[in-house]
């Protein structure tokens, strides 16, 4: 049965409310837009240019799944994975990443990530993986 | 043109080095070896005439002195009155004549007034006066004598011996004559080669035989410039005259004079011996070319071989080199074809590098693009903007451009694959199963073009180590490619596959239009295509050839204009990948 687009924000609307997300990349137009089109879709999002400014707002604040960007200048994504497991243990992470590090990202699932995307991805691919893994957890 | 003087150069200096180094000791040994074989045979053939001419020098001494003797012997054995007896004289010239046929001519006996008192002989000679013959005036002096040759009263040439003997206060010779054609015979048995002849001369320099050869003055003059200065026999001789210049003379320890003197310009050989006790002179005269005749001839042999063999040896140099430059030609022309090999190869991957970084770089505003129309999208669903008119336009357009981005995304993902970036997981294929999925898909295509697709593989093909989704890119690729090529005209696709060595190789074949040579180099350049605007990216080939590339293999092409093109795909069997 096809949706509209009304329609699907919606559903996702009534099934995401209240879910905190951290948003971590260091593309400043990327991680905007994406806040943006998260919040249209009820969830409550932080966003964070770097690994050591997620780091930061992870320790005051608890969230429910962190996208974290693969790329990024100050730190490796892989590294900041790591501390993200150690100081949040039970919060799942989704790895977005651009062409050709499909190694890495698949590194990163053996460190605890729930799952990857390759950048740039469809939005409703990226709630559904979301959704996924708030229902099942860490 | 550089080029052609450098092995211009090449060949003439490895030519002039195997020459020399061939040369030099070639020359070195064949003159040195050359001078010291002449220099002994020279000395060797001049011993051979010393000792010949000094044999005979004895022979002529002994003959002389043994008819001496005979003439001794008979003076000192009968008295002058019996020798003065005609009778008794002609019966002594008999028994002489018959032991020594025709070298005794006649005998005589001479008073000291000089008149022949007795004689026997075939000439009138009794009472000839001969006291104003020098002979004579010589003979009295002494006690025997051999007289130089003379025409005497008898007008032919003769010498004569005698013994003084004496009776009482007055004293008296007998003297005989000594036939000359006995005695030249003895000295012309001295003959050899062409031009080896022998005389005697008196201390005068007149010639007492006759020679072979006619004498030029300056041999004549040396020859009254010799004397001898040891009478007995013994010690050195030496020419009288210092020698003039072109006279060589050695003395050897016999009691001879040789050299070679320049005569009508010929080299003239002489040596000369002391006879009679010095007061004749026995010479040999050669021809040094006839003395020298062996060695010469030994040397023309000599160096007919040497020059031969400097021939072989600059032909074969020649020959050589020319050989060898060749082939350092070609090997240079192969090393410069392998190096515009490896800058293909070499801008290839620098190219694949560029891409791959391009793509990444624009990832990152693809995504912010497509993400930016989703956002455009999302509010457009509020409720104050759906009355607007254009609402649908904006929908279309923000559509759009989702579809761009992914279009987008999906270039960089081939510029990627072509550059190596991915890491796909390898398996074992069976290259002849990927073969026939990829025409399965496309047989809707090219029966919609009446294409003829044959095949033929090889059942017995082994297995390869590759990533099945590359592989299938590669041949997806390269038959989209010759289906492109044939259009709808229609034609043949072949496809063949085989073991080569150590490699799988398939060949794909159509009867398209065919690739001009001007676009040959570039065909596996990305972005490059012929195809139209929007209908190709230019980076199919590019892919195809960095996949195979990787994993170890080859792809090459032929391809003539209007008959088609074939691609072969070369992967090895046990790839160096895996």
């Amino acid at each position: 049965m096809p949706m509209s687009s009304g329609d699907l924000i919606n559903s996702e609307q009534d099934q995401s409310k209240g879910t905190k997300l951290l948003l971590v990349d260091d593309e400043e137009g990327y991680v905007t837009v994406l806040a943006k089109r998260l919040s249209k879709r009820n969830f409550q999002v932080k966003t964070a240019r770097s690994g050591t400014e997620a780091i930061r707002i992870l320790r005051n604040e608890s969230f429910d799944l962190a996208v974290l960007d693969f790329k990024m200048e100050d730190m490796d994504g892989i590294e900041v994975l790591k501390i993200f497991k150690v100081m949040e243990p039970k919060m799942p992470v989704i790895i977005l990443t651009g062409h050709g590090s499909e190694t890495a990202a698949r590194e990163g699932m053996e460190y605890g990530a729930f799952d990857y995307l390759v950048k740039p991805c469809d939005l409703s691919e990226l709630v559904e993986r979301i959704r996924e893994a708030c229902a099942k957890g860490p | 043109m550089m080029e052609k003087h450098y092995y211009t150069s090449l060949t003439r200096n490895m030519t002039l080095i195997v020459i020399l180094v061939s040369f030099t000791p070639l020359i070195l040994i064949a003159g040195l070896i050359g001078y010291y074989f002449e220099t002994s045979y020279r000395q060797k053939v001049m011993e051979h005439l010393h000792e010949l001419v000094e044999k005979h020098q004895q022979l002529i001494n002994s003959f002389l002195d043994e008819k001496l003797s005979y003439i001794k012997v008979l003076a000192d054995s009968y008295t002058y009155d019996e020798l003065t007896d005609e009778t008794f004289l002609q019966n002594k010239l008999v028994i002489l004549q018959n032991a020594y046929s025709g070298v005794f001519v006649d005998l005589g006996v001479v008073n000291s007034e000089g008149v022949q008192i007795s004689y026997a002989g075939s000439l009138k000679l009794l009472n000839a006066d001969y006291s104003k013959a020098e002979w004579f005036r010589e003979a009295i002096k002494r006690d025997y004598y051999l007289s130089d040759v003379f025409l005497g009263l008898r007008r032919t040439p003769h010498f004569i011996i005698s013994v003084k003997k004496r009776r009482g206060d007055t004293e008296w010779l007998l003297r005989a004559t000594i036939d000359f054609v006995a005695f030249n015979s003895l000295v012309e048995q001295i003959h050899i080669g062409e031009t080896g002849s022998a005389f005697i001369v008196n201390s005068a320099g007149e010639l007492q035989t006759r020679p072979g050869t006619e004498l030029a003055p300056n041999i004549t003059s040396l020859l009254s410039r010799t004397s001898w200065a040891g009478m007995a026999g013994t010690g050195s001789a030496e020419p009288s005259a210092s020698p003039i210049e072109e006279v060589k003379t050695s003395s050897s320890g016999s009691n001879a004079v040789s050299g070679i003197v320049k005569s009508r310009n010929r080299n003239i050989i002489f040596i000369l011996m002391p006879l009679k006790s010095g007061e004749w002179t026995l010479a040999y005269l050669q021809d040094q070319d006839d003395a020298f005749s062996e060695v010469n001839r030994a040397r023309v042999i000599a160096l007919s071989i040497f020059i031969l063999g400097c021939l072989a040896i600059v032909l074969v140099a020649l020959f050589i080199s020319q050989k060898v430059v060749g082939q350092i030609q070609k090997a240079d022309l192969e090393k410069e074809m392998m190096n515009e090999q490896v800058i293909e190869a070499g801008k290839l991957a620098s190219i694949g590098e560029l891409a791959a970084g391009i793509a990444h770089e624009i990832n990152n505003p693809v995504a912010i693009m497509v993400e930016e129309a989703g956002w455009m999208e999302d509010l457009l669903e509020e409720q104050e903007l759906k009355e607007n008119q254009n609402v649908d336009e904006f929908r279309r357009s923000l559509k759009q451009i989702g579809l761009q981005g992914v279009r987008c995304k999906e270039i960089t993902h081939k510029l990627l694959s072509f550059a190596r970036k991915t890491d796909p997981v390898h398996h074992e294929i069976q290259v002849n199963d990927t073969i026939e999925e990829i025409l399965s898909i496309c047989e809707e295509r090219s029966k919609f073009n009446n294409i003829r697709v044959q095949t033929e593989l090889d059942q017995h093909l082994p297995l390869i180590s590759a990533s099945p989704t590359e592989l299938q890119q590669v041949f997806m690729n390269l038959i989209n490619n010759s289906i492109d090529a044939i259009g709808s005209g229609g034609g043949l696709l072949e496809i063949r596959s085989r073991v080569e060595g150590d490699k799988v190789v398939v060949d794909i074949a159509d009867t398209g239009h065919g690739i001009s040579k001007s676009l040959m180099a570039r065909i596996f350049d990305p972005f490059f295509t012929t195809k139209p605007v929007g209908k190709g990216t230019g980076l199919g080939l590019s892919i195809c050839y960095g996949i195979i590339k990787k994993l170890g293999g080859n792809l090459t092409v032929d391809s003539s204009v209007g008959l088609g093109t074939t691609f072969h795909v070369n992967i090895p069997i046990h790839s160096e990948t895996s």
